[in-house]
Parts: structure tokens; sequence; C-alpha cells
């Protein structure tokens, strides 16, 4: 090889490598030090090296329960994503018997990936409401004497919006494991004589490993990560890290909203480190 | 598998079909009430039928930008597609040998991507107050939909090349084809389709940006911070309009894409 042509790479690289840098690289490194920044009303960021901003959180008993809350969400999420996305996967993966219908059962699973998660959360208000559809259907049915008042604005219709929201997540990489289960791996199994069960658990479920890992990652970030969510199904009873710190902003209190928000990516990262263990991502697609 | 659909599948099947009335019902059921009569309120029933709340979404509203928002966004939408494709592409191409600091960007990618969106909008918002710059959609905000939009284009394109036979573009050399030329008539043509899959990555999730665009976009927002605004401040059925008229966006530019990897699959045949 040319020594050009050796210098490609680095140049077809070039543009990725800088947008990162500039708007990832640099932005997070600036949360970092931000999070030891002063401010007042009228200076809302004055450069300075305290640890007031961390003090201030770590001391509060409020960060620690809207943490324990937020992981709260976020174990009920994964759990009811993570079950629901495997069922689906697997029936589109070993009982759909075409590829047109797979594919075409597939695009219906992820078409709503490409429409607003704004209005997907925004649209179940109408149902849920007090005045919303189900409760409509309730009284009207006999079912409940009166509207019931748990439906929307609790932590029962937040984790309603991110199963909606995040199944798709699981679906796609667990049916991209799936697909790749070699078809005679399971009929060998059939010919020994395991059951339904038996395949499900000994070879299934094990090889789509990698696929749960991806899904799980990817639920954890989101559910992290989600500020609005919370905000239009919770209402004001349920809190969750992402709230606080867009309440912080709403105040433009920048410094502890940054120091909220390194302690959020440091807890992120050290539960998706754990999983990457399991996973070589790159292999998977 | 088995010959007989068994009860495993009709089990299964009526699971599928609960998830997608689940997937789909909310999205529809405001589609319905947004078609409300003038007199018609947030929720069921339907108070009459008429396009009055989608002719209230074009007249000036009292709060707001609707139009200037929905330009913005288009606007925003189609430079990050293009950018997306392109930068994609070239990193894409880049991957398919060795250099230096290949893994650290690969990483630097996934971490773009499970990063709380929050904090890159914190960020790119600090550094610019910082700098004294003015906060755009057209610059700020496009930084932090890219930042959001590179790393599925990036895995999309491994994806694509980790399938891509390498023999082909041997033979393309071995006939004499320049590096450049392997790749505008053997590589491009093989991949055109993927790169509408990343096109249309790229164009819905920043025309549906909502968390990186929330410390960025300045004076003026974009389409989703006005749904956002408009949630907290409407109680008409105007927002659900406006919901559908997204959502109509939205689905437009998939068909468009689908039919276009459609059309190119079977010109191959």
């Amino acid at each position: 090889m040319s020594l050009s042509s050796r210098t490609v790479p680095y140049f077809q690289a070039a543009p990725l490598a800088l947008i990162f840098l500039a708007f990832f690289v640099t932005p997070v490194l600036l949360v970092g030090a931000v999070s030891f920044f002063d401010y007042q009303t009228w200076d809302i960021l004055i450069p300075d090296f305290n640890f007031y901003n961390y003090e201030y959180l770590l001391e509060s008993s409020t960060t620690y329960r809207t943490y324990a809350n937020t992981a709260k969400l976020c174990a009920l999420a994964w759990v009811f994503t993570l079950s629901i996305g495997f069922t689906i996967a697997y029936f589109l993966a070993f009982h759909v018997r075409t590829v047109p219908t797979q594919i075409a059962l597939f695009l219906v699973c992820t078409i709503p990936f490409w429409t607003s998660n704004i209005i997907r959360t925004i649209s179940w208000i109408p149902l849920l409401g007090r005045e919303g559809l189900v409760n409509q259907a309730l009284v009207g049915s006999g079912l409940a004497a009166e509207p019931v008042e748990w439906l929307l604005y609790s932590e029962f219709a937040v984790i309603l919006g991110y199963v909606h929201l995040y199944t798709l997540f699981m679906i796609v990489p667990i049916f991209n494991s799936m697909m790749r289960i070699d078809p005679a791996l399971i009929e060998a199994a059939r010919d020994a004589g395991a059951s339904q069960w038996q395949v499900l658990w000994t070879i299934v479920i094990p090889l789509s490993r990698p696929g749960i890992a991806i899904g799980t990652i990817f639920v954890i970030a989101m559910v992290m990560g989600d500020y609005f969510t919370v905000d239009v199904l919770g209402g004001a009873k349920v809190a969750s890290v992402g709230k606080t710190i867009v309440n912080e902003l709403g105040y433009l209190q920048y410094p502890p909203a940054a120091a909220n928000a390194v302690v959020l990516t440091l807890v992120t990262i050290l539960l998706i480190v754990g999983l990457m263990r399991i996973v070589n991502i790159r292999k998977e697609l | 598998m088995e010959k007989r659909r068994g009860v495993e599948f009709w089990v299964l099947a009526v699971f599928f079909a609960l998830f997608v009335v689940f997937l789909y019902g909310p999205t529809l059921s405001i589609m319905v009430l947004s078609f409300q009569g003038p007199q018609g309120n947030l929720v069921f029933p339907m108070n009459g039928f008429s396009l009055h709340w989608f002719r209230e979404l074009f007249r000036d509203q009292p709060i707001g930008d609707i139009h200037g928002a929905f330009g913005r966004s288009i606007r925003l939408a189609l430079i990050v597609m293009g950018l997306t494709v392109l930068v994609s592409l070239l990193a894409g191409l880049a991957y398919r040998r060795h250099f230096i600091g290949s893994t650290a960007l690969f990483y630097i990618a996934v971490a773009s991507l499970i990063m709380p969106s929050i904090v890159i909008s914190i960020g790119i918002g600090a550094g610019y107050e910082l700098l004294g710059w003015t906060r755009t959609w057209y610059t700020s905000a496009l930084g932090a939909h890219l930042t959001w939009t590179l790393p599925f284009g990036l895995l999309i394109m491994f994806a694509v090349f980790n399938r891509f036979n390498p023999a082909l573009e041997e033979a393309a050399r071995d006939l004499g084809a320049t590096g450049w030329q392997s790749v505008r008539h053997v590589v491009l043509p093989i991949i055109a389709p993927s790169l509408i899959g990343v096109a249309l990555f790229g164009f819905t999730l920043s025309f549906d940006e909502l968390p990186r665009s929330s410390q960025v976009t300045g004076d003026v927002n974009t389409m989703p911070k006005e749904l956002q605004a408009l949630q907290t401040n409407t109680v008409t059925p105007v927002i659900y309009a406006l919901g559908t008229l997204t959502t109509l966006v939205s689905f437009a530019v998939i068909g468009l894409s689908l039919a276009a990897v459609a059309v190119i699959r079977s010109r191959r045949r």
C-alpha cells in the first residue's frame, strides 16, 4: 500500500471525528467543568472550582429519593420491555414462516420508531385521563363505579409510556440474535427429544443474550435520560433525575444542573459498562 | 418448525396483534380527535366532525410560532439527513481499513448514542454561552442533532460493510478501476438501499428530536419544542391537529424511503 492510500481512511473518518469532538466530547467535558462553576441570577456561569454544587446535591435526601425512583422506573421498564420484546421477537423469528411476512410484520413494529415520541406520549392523555376513553369504558360497562384516578399522572402511566416507546429497542436486537440461530441446532434438539420449553430455555434464550444485552443498554440509557415522558404522563407525582435537571435549567441554574448531569452520567455509564462486558456490540451487527 | 399451527402459535399471534393495537392505537385516537367539531373537546366523544382545528393551525396562533417551527424543523431535518448520509458513508469506508484511533472513535460514537441527551444539550448550550456565541437551530442545534443521528448512521454502515463482499471491489480494481471509480460504480450502487435507510434515520430522528435540542435552539423553537410548549399551554384539539400533521410528515418520509428501496431492488432483478 502506498503512503497516500494509507492516509485515505484518516480523511474519510475526519468529518465524523471532528463533529463528535466539537459537539459531543468537548460539550461533555464542559459539563464536567461547569459542575464546579459558581452562578448568580444575573451571571449564570461564573468560572470557579468549588464543590458546592456536589455538596448541595449529595447532602440532600431528595437526591437519593429521586435516584431511587429513577432506578425503580428503569427496572420496571426493563422487565416489561424485555418480556414483551422477547415474546414479539420470538413470534417473528420462529413462528412467522415466510420472509416477506416476516419483513412486513417487523416493519409494523419498527415504523413508530420513525414517528414523534412526543406525539406518541401525548396521545395517551385522551385515553387515560379522568374523562378518557378507558375510564368511559370502565364506568360505562359498570366495571368501575367511578373513574379510576391512577391511570394518568402516575407511575403506571409513565411505565406504560416507556413500554410503548422503547419495547422496539428490545425487539430489533433480540430478533437479530434469534435470526442467527442455526435452525439445525433446534432441529437436532427436537430430534433428541427436547420439548418446546427446553428448546426455548437451553437454546433460544442463551443465544439471544447479545440481543437482550443491547436492548437492555438502550432501554436503560433512554429511561435514565428521559424527562419528557415523566413530565407528561407522570405529572407532578412522579420524580426523576432528568426532570430535576430540566427544572434546574428552567431556573437557569446551570452549574447545579451540570453536577446532577455528571452524577446521572456516571450512574448510567456504570450500569452500561457492566453490560458491555457481556457483549461485543460491533460483532453483533 | 412443525407443519400444523399449534396452540403456541395462536397465543403468540393474538399477543402480537394486541401489541400492534397498543403501538398504533393511541396515535390513531389523536388522529381521529384532531377532526373534532369546533365545539369539540380534548377527549372522546366526537362532537361533530370537521377540519376546524386544521384551519386553526394555519391561522396565526395567539401563542407560539407553529409555521416558523415547522419550516425550521423540516429544513434542519433535511440538512441533518444530507450530512448524516455523507459523513456516515465516509466513515463507513474508512472503517474497512485499519486506522489509528478507530476503536476510540467507535466507542465515542456509541457513547454519543447512549449518553443522556440532556447532558449533551447542557454542554453545547454552556459552550456557546461561554464563548458568547448565539445559539441557532442551524449551528448549535444542527451539531446536537448530528450527535444523535451519526451513531445510527455509523452502525448501519458497519452492518452494511460486514456483509459486503470485498471480491466485487477487487474485481473492479483488477479490471483497472481507480479507487474512486470502484466506489462510484461498484460500492455505491450496491449499498444504495442502505444509504436510503441512513437518510430515513437522519431525517426522522432530527425531525422528532427534543431532549438534545432543549438548550440549543436559541430564541426560536423547533417543532418538537413547539409541541412541548403547546402541550402545557393549550387546551384545544389544535395540538392533535398538529400531531396528526407531524405524524403524516413522518409517514410520508417512511413511505418514500420504503418505496425508493423497493424500486432499487426491483430494478436489480
